[in-house]
């Protein structure tokens, strides 16, 4: 993991010295709210319904065992004892104090942690897969080129004033795994016809009330130029962007207008004028950035673990989880283990103190003292030895983080939405808990498959239904909860988003409307199709029909 | 419909409720419901005051019915501001915690 130097632990001991005082005369009234507003945003503190809340960075999803226990910490000391893993990989605290926010700023720094930059009109948290640096169809390791980008994009002097906010995600495989076509800038690792490693450069994808698909603006830019391009494309937007309409104010809704071809040739242009004085990386500081991500000492053993192999035959609840939350590794004898945070009846992507502990403590003694935070509202132990597997998910399962189901129904992906937000127009958690609980049973889920179920409380998506296969949005009828069904969304390299099945549902005919669509799916599934697969084949109209017809 | 006047106190963001006397309480069976125009622009005024002093942020009125258990937000939203999340999670630890 990246380490800071003195500088690093310097800006970011600084920033807290200076949110202190911003506090302090907030507190004492020399600062107004309006004032004081942008300068908590930039340091990723909301005021939500019930309280403030603390968005804090986590790097490309990355975190150490002594930062988790850091933030099981905070969460007993100046929290409720829990957190929320949001979808751009970082972590909500929902009850802190304004008061006490420069103390847990600093037990932050303390870490090498901050929430800088994870909410205003700037560059935000730069997101990556999970399976960064392990998995077996990478290109290269995205971390690297993340935390380049993190360490440009923070405290950028050009960028701070943006139209609106920006979000960057990378991917190092072909595989998306971190749905890059939704963001404002994707990176698409690649190699070119030689072998080199560059980046397929994709812009003006999001969600939101304007759910666009990013265009790729370059097939291959060689890494090499990745900042000035960057810088390129940022000094396009911050000119051009609309400043008159918030609403309209996101880079896609630039590239739509324009057109990406004439947006592409904007952005050449300006690359082509900065980039002789831009400043792009050396290659010496990009090694010595690399070196930070440099695999951990693996044990050195061949082929699958004959104990692994054993348990997984002898214990069947074992090789259910195994089958969904065990990924293959790129080292021989490892392997990737998921950790559900989507366990039956409970918020997705909650974690208690004491849970947050348990899995630092796994992470310390079987994954190198290494965690991942990924977008879907889960974690990962990315080095587990196959050998040491049946203890971690014993140890898992003793704490409530067995739940054997990434990828399938229950694994929802779901914002704090109305129990929490203000931006809420409906609670996304009860809806996502009584699914959870009418999906329960492993079996049906496992004849399900991979099932991406999303539910956003309000339009903002920050719970990205529109990328889900069965995306769900809640809206305000007439003081009422209602809620917008879409269907055959996706975030990976297919992407695509959802289409809206039909009129708006109550929300306590929801759940039977969600058993009717997937009912519909069993139905007409051909051998082996996922639910996508079978829309993409059917489309919507088998399933509306379906679904209105029975109502 | 009655109305009173809600915000959340700057110091630590909690959900609060302008009563009788002007003072700002997390109970909304202590606000006081406003029943008419005198009233309403009387207690709007002591909430811009309010916020002006920086006791609490972003004040507005809130439409209030009266149920069995005492006064009751008509807006849902204003229910889970008023009484918490609807969902039995969260557990309060440590001395940190309110």
């Amino acid at each position: 993991m990246y380490q800071y130097d003195e500088i690093d632990q310097s800006v970011v001991d600084q920033r807290v010295a200076q949110f202190r005082g911003q506090v302090q005369r907030r507190l004492s009234g020399e600062l107004s709210e309006d004032e004081f507003k942008p300068l908590r945003l930039m340091n990723g503190l909301y005021l939500q319904l019930h309280a403030y809340m603390l968005r804090v960075a986590i790097p490309y999803g990355t975190l150490s065992s002594a930062q988790l226990h850091k933030l099981a910490d905070i969460a007993r000391r100046y929290d409720r004892g829990y957190g929320h893993f949001t979808t751009r990989q970082n972590l909500q605290y929902n009850w802190p104090k304004l008061e006490d926010t420069p103390d847990i700023l600093a037990e932050l720094a303390s870490v090498e942690m901050h929430a800088i930059q994870t909410s205003g009109n700037c560059i935000r948290n730069v997101t990556t897969e999970q399976f960064a640096g392990v998995a077996a169809d990478e290109i290269d390791d995205p971390r690297v080129y993340a935390e380049i980008v993190r360490q440009w994009s923070t405290f950028h002097p050009e960028f701070s004033f943006l139209p609106r906010k920006f979000k960057i995600a990378l991917t190092g495989a072909p595989t998306d795994r971190a749905a890059v076509r939704v963001h404002d800038i994707g990176l698409v690792l690649r190699y070119d016809d030689t072998g080199n490693v560059g980046f397929e450069v994709i812009v003006g994808g999001g969600q939101g009330r304007t759910p666009m698909i990013g265009k790729t603006i370059r097939a291959f830019l060689p890494k090499p130029y990745l900042l000035s391009y960057l810088e390129a494309i940022m000094r396009v937007y911050n000119q051009y962007g609309r400043r008159d309409n918030m609403y309209k104010a996101r880079i896609k809704i630039l590239v739509h207008e324009v057109g990406a071809e004439a947006f592409a040739r904007d952005v050449e242009a300006e690359w082509e004028h900065i980039r002789a004085t831009a400043t792009d990386l050396p290659a010496a500081e990009e090694a010595r950035i690399r070196a930070f991500f440099a695999a951990p000492p693996y044990r050195q053993v061949a082929g699958t673990d004959p104990g692994f192999a054993a348990k997984r035959l002898k214990d069947r609840a074992f090789a259910l989880w195994v089958r969904t939350n065990v990924h293959a590794h790129r080292q021989p004898g490892y392997a990737i283990a998921n950790i559900s945070l989507k366990p039956e009846g409970l918020p997705p992507g909650d974690a208690t103190a004491d849970q947050m502990d348990v899995i630092a403590g796994l992470a310390e003694r079987y994954s190198f003292g290494e965690i991942r935070v990924t977008h879907e509202q889960n974690l990962v132990l990315p080095h587990v030895a196959q050998a040491d597997l049946y203890a971690v998910w014993q140890a898992l399962r003793e704490h409530g983080l067995g739940a054997a189901n990434i990828g399938l129904i229950s694994d929802i992906i779901a914002c704090p939405g109305l129990d929490y937000c203000a931006l809420a127009n409906a609670r996304s958690i009860p809806v996502a808990q009584q699914l959870s609980r009418r999906f329960s049973d492993l079996d049906r889920q496992h004849d399900l498959g991979e099932l991406r179920l999303k539910i956003a409380g309000c339009i903002t998506a920050c719970g990205h239904h529109h990328v889900g296969h069965i995306g769900i949005l809640g809206v305000d009828r007439k003081g009422e909860e209602y809620y917008q069904i879409t269907l055959g969304g996706a975030a990976d390299e297919q992407a695509a988003v959802g289409e809206i099945v039909g009129p708006a549902i109550a929300r306590d005919e929801l759940t039977d409307a969600v058993e009717n669509i997937v009912t519909t799916y069993v139905d007409l599934r051909d051998t082996g199709e996922r639910f996508i697969d079978t829309y993409r084949r059917l489309g919507r109209d088998p399933f509306k029909e379906r679904l209105y017809d029975a109502r | 419909m009655q109305q009173v006047f809600t915000a959340n106190r700057l110091t630590d963001g909690r959900v609060v409720y302008l009563t009788a006397a002007g003072d700002w309480s997390e109970d909304i069976a202590e606000g006081f419901l406003c029943a008419n125009e005198d009233e309403l622009s009387d207690y709007q005024r002591r909430a811009e005051l309010a916020a002006v002093a920086d006791e609490i942020v972003e004040p507005y009125a809130i439409d209030v019915q009266h149920g069995p258990d005492g006064a009751r937000p008509v807006r849902y939203r204003e229910v889970i501001r008023a009484f918490g999340p609807s969902i039995d999670y969260a557990v309060a630890v440590s001395a940190g915690a309110s």
